[in-house]
């Protein structure tokens, strides 16, 4: 019963600060510096890690589908099955959840010492929302960012995939083929719905990481205990709503 | 002085200065009570100091003025207005010194303070620059522009505070414990930029403070709290020979060794 208070206040708050954030959206092009900074923080620093770790899920889930497909002897459809799982699945949540920990941790990091450091306090008394200054540049970035890292994200994998096939002696496929039965099963809405979904998850752990971080209370330790919040908050949503994102967009 | 004009001393615009009505204040933080039925009002274009020991609720109090807390019963009224509304802190340009400063930590001094104007669209950078440079000079900080808030020192920071309050040119503006790090010199610069303000602008001030000297300098009127209870109230002339033997305890503790008193704690 607690708990279920806690999540619907949890629910609550992010949601208001979704709006209040919204409602400051005319300001953006002022706070042009915020945002870019915001996007150089979500996009490039978690660039070189969503590169190596969907390299190696693009060979592992290659690596897999080799071995098993052979069985069946449909080891040339290894493209499509690879192209189609990253591109539709794995690289969004790879993604998305590479920014909770590594974004999303932060923001709250940050958002939550500003809280316990009466910063935020300051802000209010200066009549300056923190949600138009702290809330809404990284909701902003965030929506810019996921699907460019999305597809980064995509690309490596698709590519992670084509090295196991051509290297492991077992799958032996040319890159050629690997990459035709890859383009000749996908459409261009795969594509679009993997998108969507980094786009969805994105939003959902920047706005849960803001939140959680402004409504930290208490002093120092707090700050420690609001970071691990917000990241497990952050992977069950992801998780949850790529069930229902996925059910409604098949 | 019945109603003084408030005037803006940037835009020169010319308003009524601003009083504050606590009204049956009570703030209950679980089953303690920081803040006991707390009545007094502060009018407009005055000084009032408000004292007393440590933890009696001084903070809490000036937190509830600018609508940090809510209170448990009672409340804070601006200029007839609630505190706690939504848009008492648009209309009206209320300042804060925090006790610990609170100062931005990822901007720089010079950034610390004009935040404010920037985001108030106060003029361009160049206009904005001087009045930050201004403000700066006022407290001898123009060197420590470009530092950072974790690299300056505890007296620094309260500095920085204030210099950032200053900036914002406010209709009311709250001190809390503005002195307490400073040193003589810088604690009178202090007291003096208190004074001038009200004397040039007529800015209504709060200053909750320890430092007896500021009281008896630059107060209108001053109030004590002790345990949440405000006990005094009246004009710092009244201060010098205080009748209430607490009251006389706090501005002069005498030093007994032979019965001190945390051993009188213990038991
Ligand atoms: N958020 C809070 N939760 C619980 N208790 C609080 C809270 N804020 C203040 N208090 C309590 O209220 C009392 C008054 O605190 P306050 O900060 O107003 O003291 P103060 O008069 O400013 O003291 P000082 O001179 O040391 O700054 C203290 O006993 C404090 O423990
Ligand atoms: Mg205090």
């Amino acid at each position: 019963m607690k708990q279920l208070t806690h999540f619907l206040e949890g629910f609550g708050s992010a949601v208001q600060l979704l709006f209040q954030s919204a409602r400051f959206a005319g300001t953006l092009p002022r706070q042009r510096a915020r945002f870019i900074d915001q996007c150089y923080l979500i996009g490039y620093t978690t660039l070189p890690i969503v590169a190596i770790l969907c390299f190696f899920m693009g060979s592992v889930l290659a690596l897999q589908s080799g071995y098993s497909m052979e069985n069946f002897g449909a080891k040339q459809f290894i493209g499509s099955l690879v192209g189609l799982s990253f591109a539709r699945e794995l690289g969004p949540v790879i993604v998305a959840i590479l920014v909770a920990g590594r974004v999303g941790s932060a923001i709250t990091a940050e958002l939550a010492s500003m809280k316990v450091y009466q910063e935020i306090d300051a802000l209010v008394t200066m009549n300056i929302p923190p949600a138009r200054i702290l809330v809404l540049p990284r909701l902003a970035a965030v929506l810019v960012m996921m699907p460019v890292l999305a597809i980064i994200g995509n690309l490596i994998g698709w590519f992670g995939g084509a090295v196991v096939c051509k290297y492991v002696e077992s799958i032996a496929i040319e890159p050629e083929a690997y990459f035709s039965a890859l383009r000749r099963y996908m459409k261009f809405k795969d594509v679009g719905i993997g998108l969507m979904k980094a786009e969805i998850f994105g939003f959902v752990v920047v706005l849960i990481c803001c939140s959680i971080g402004l409504n930290t209370r208490g002093g120092p330790r707090e700050i420690g205990a609001s970071v691990t919040k917000a990241v497990v908050v952050s992977l069950i949503s992801i998780l949850v709503l790529d069930y229902f994102v996925t059910k409604v967009l098949m | 002085m019945t109603h003084p004009i408030h005037r803006n001393p940037i835009t020169a615009v010319e308003s009524p200065a601003l009083g504050v009505t606590i009204d049956g204040l009570t703030k209950n933080f679980g089953k303690f009570q920081a803040l006991k039925n707390v009545s007094f009002s502060v009018e407009p274009g005055e000084i009032f100091v408000l004292m007393g020991p440590s933890g009696s609720g001084k903070s809490v109090l000036l937190k509830h003025i600018v609508g940090l807390e809510t209170a448990t019963a009672g409340r804070v009224l601006i200029n007839g207005q609630d505190a706690t509304a939504e848009h008492t802190l648009e209309r009206i340009r209320i300042a804060l010194v925090f006790q610990a400063g609170a100062l931005f930590n990822s901007l720089s001094v010079y950034d610390n303070l004009a935040l404010y104007p920037r985001e108030h669209r106060f003029g361009d950078e160049a206009t904005i620059s001087d009045k930050v440079m201004r403000a700066l000079q006022i407290l001898s900080l123009e060197n420590s522009a470009r530092k950072f808030p974790s690299e300056l020192s505890g007296g620094m920071r309260k500095r920085v505070a204030i210099a950032r309050a200053l900036v914002m040119e406010p209709q009311l503006m709250l001190y809390d414990e503005p002195t307490s790090e400073l040193d003589p010199v810088m604690g009178a610069t202090i007291s003096e930029i208190i004074a001038t303000l009200k004397d040039e602008y007529h800015v209504t001030t709060i200053v909750v403070s320890h430092d007896r000297e500021l009281a008896l300098g630059i107060a209108d009127r001053v109030g004590i709290l002790m345990g949440g209870e405000l006990v005094f109230l009246g004009p710092p002339a009244s201060l010098r020979q205080p009748a209430d033997p607490r009251i006389a305890d706090f501005f002069h503790p005498r030093i007994d060794l032979k019965n001190p008193r945390f051993k009188n704690l213990e038991t």
